[in-house]
């Protein structure tokens, strides 16, 4: 939080070190059977699950309809290509803008809650939203969604690129990501940051110090929704199209187990972890059975049961017990400033 | 006129009073205690003064001004400020990092946008300051949730002074500790009070005795006693001798 040395880092060791293994990544993809593809995947579900995390992880409200934001910005984004053609940069910010619009509506209603009635309005309202994609077939698509949403050309000021290659692709997501990850870093390493990790330990004593608990919750709820957005319009891009399956509950879910199973509580980097977990389980396991969710599922809960902290706790621990404090364990990201 | 006041205030759940008429007051600079057995109603008297619970009739004022039903936030930042009789900290935080979000100055650093380097080097040095009061320098490093149960009270009490207050509300904060605890607390407390305005909760009558300017005396949600220590023993003396005695 606050960091005791008085400054913060704008890239951390930690940062190179994610840095270093997400541009190098393509280089030694195939050597360890992945592939391009599934890189740009990762790289927009690491954006989606690190917003995802300031609610949950760093905030304590769990959001069970999130999917409904990284449904808007997809929408949003493949709207803007087939209505407008504006380009990436238009599509994006327009996802953006979207989803953090709605985001923003939502915490309205959410803001004053906590604990369970706020998860519940949380699926209310994902449910919402969800049932508007397949009912407005006019604007979404109905259940089929937007369809051929080319990859336009990424417009640099002076060139651009074409985004058809899944390299480029990557490297254009991995960027974006790599400017996430030094934005949030500082926003929870600011007087903000600060306070969201206040209110999830104690909302009462933070009322009582004087914060506007309303305004922070929303605050963050809305935030979290942009990158969720964001993230949405990059998946609009990289399908070529926008469909209501990732709005439903269960796809929700997903981001809700990529953080917890990562360590999304202990560990600035648990959702990077998650996320990474979830697709490889899709890509091994997915090549072995049709059923791989169900295992993936079964993955869940044995980590809920005997490692409730998720990877990031375990490797916190085992960090600790081989006794080398200068080991830089993810674990200790949260509490690295003091 | 008094710092703070409460004027005929009423409170009750569902069916039941817990306050009725009570009426305080308490002066720049003093030391005032409230005191009553269990269940009188203390706490509730501090819910209602300090914003979490709306009276249903009644006043609340602070320097000179209605504060009446307002939000805890908003009563919080114009200079009011409370500890809790059931520990209320953050627990993961450090010593240092609970005090640190309890500055004026780091909370109103939530409006400067994120971007911008902190120089919050002065906020540290004022949080250290703070441990300092109570006792806990040596501690700053160490997660609210590891420090032992009296380190974790005098913490309680920090929280509440690191936001600058005008006035301090201390709920039982010798709650659970034993001789040697409250000994420490109360000498604790007699450093504080050239600097704080302070009001506390106890239903020890000898803590308070030996500190208060004046006592308010709580039972079944009504003032039944009020005065200096000296006062109220005489008083207490004369009652002890007839037959209403209560334990
Ligand atoms: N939020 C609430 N809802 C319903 N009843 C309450 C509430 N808060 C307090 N009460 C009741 O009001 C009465 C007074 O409680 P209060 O906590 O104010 O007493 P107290 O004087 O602080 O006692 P103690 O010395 O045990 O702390 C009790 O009977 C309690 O059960
Ligand atoms: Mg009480």
């Amino acid at each position: 939080m606050l960091t005791a040395r008085g400054k913060v880092p704008l890239v951390t060791r930690q940062m190179l070190v994610f840095f270093a293994l997400l541009f190098s990544y393509p280089l030694w993809a195939s050597a360890v059977g992945l592939y391009d593809y599934i890189g740009v995947e990762i790289a927009i579900w690491i954006i989606y699950a690190l917003g995802y995390n300031l609610l949950l992880g760093y905030t304590g409200l769990p959001s069970f309809g999130h999917g409904a934001f990284l449904g808007i910005g997809a929408y949003a984004y493949g709207l803007s290509q087939l209505d407008l053609s504006g380009g990436v940069w238009i599509g994006l910010l327009l996802a953006v803008c979207a989803a953090t619009a709605a985001a923003g509506l939502v915490a309205c209603f959410l803001s004053h809650r906590r604990g369970i009635y706020f998860a519940l309005m949380t699926i209310a309202f994902g449910q919402i939203f969800w049932f508007v994609a397949i009912k407005w077939h006019g604007v979404t698509g109905g259940e089929d969604g937007l369809l051929n949403v080319l990859r336009p050309e990424l417009g640099l000021g002076v060139a651009s690129i074409s985004l058809k290659s899944n390299t480029t692709l990557y490297y254009f997501a991995a960027a974006l990501l790599a400017v996430i990850v030094v934005i949030l870093w500082r926003v929870l390493h600011s007087p903000f940051g600060a306070a969201i990790q206040a209110i999830r330990m104690n909302e009462t004593r933070a009322r009582f110090l004087g914060y506007r608990v309303w305004l922070i919750k929303w605050s963050v709820f809305t935030l979290s929704g942009a990158f969720a957005g964001l993230a949405g319009g990059l998946f609009c891009l990289t399908q070529e199209s926008a469909y209501p399956d990732v709005m439903s509950l269960h796809a929700s879910g997903f981001v809700v187990m990529m953080t917890l199973i990562g360590g999304g509580f202990v560990s600035f980097w648990g959702p990077v972890v998650g996320v990474i977990v979830f697709f490889l389980a899709r890509d091994l396991l997915g090549s072995v059975t049709e059923a791989w969710l169900l295992w993936y599922g079964l993955l869940f809960m044995a980590v809920m049961l005997f490692e409730p902290e998720g990877v990031a706790g375990a490797w916190g621990r085992i960090a600790a017990r081989l006794g080398s404090q200068k080991v830089a364990a993810p674990a200790a990201g949260k509490e690295a400033s003091t | 006129m008094s710092l703070f006041t409460a004027e005929h205030l009423h409170k009750r759940f569902g069916d039941q009073v817990v306050l009725e008429d009570v009426s305080l007051a308490f002066e720049s600079g003093a030391v005032s205690g409230i005191m009553g057995p269990n269940g009188a109603g203390k706490s509730t008297c501090f819910n209602v003064l300090t914003g979490l619970h709306r009276p249903d009739r009644g006043r609340v004022t602070f320097d000179g001004e209605d504060i009446t039903g307002l939000a805890p936030d908003e009563i919080a930042r114009r200079g009011v400020s409370r500890s809790f009789q059931i520990m209320t900290l953050f627990d993961e935080f450090t010593a240092l990092e609970n005090i640190l979000v309890a500055l004026p100055e780091v909370r109103r650093g939530l409006g400067r946008p994120f971007w911008q380097p902190r120089a919050d080097a002065e906020a540290i040095e004022e949080a250290r300051e703070v441990l300092a009061q109570v006792g806990l320098e040596g501690r700053a490093g160490t997660p609210a949730a590891a420090l032992p149960y009296g380190e974790r009270r005098a913490l309680e009490i920090a929280v509440a002074l690191a936001a600058r207050p005008r006035i301090v509300f201390l709920d039982e904060p010798t709650q659970g500790l034993g001789t040697e605890g409250r000994a420490r607390l109360s000498a604790l407390i007699r450093e504080l009070r050239h600097r704080y305005t302070l009001v506390i909760i106890e239903h020890d009558m000898g803590f308070l005795f030996g500190l208060a300017d004046r006592i308010s005396v709580i039972h079944w949600g009504q003032v039944i006693a009020e005065g200096t220590p000296g006062a109220l023993r005489a008083k207490d003396r004369v009652r002890a001798a007839g037959p209403g005695r209560t334990p």
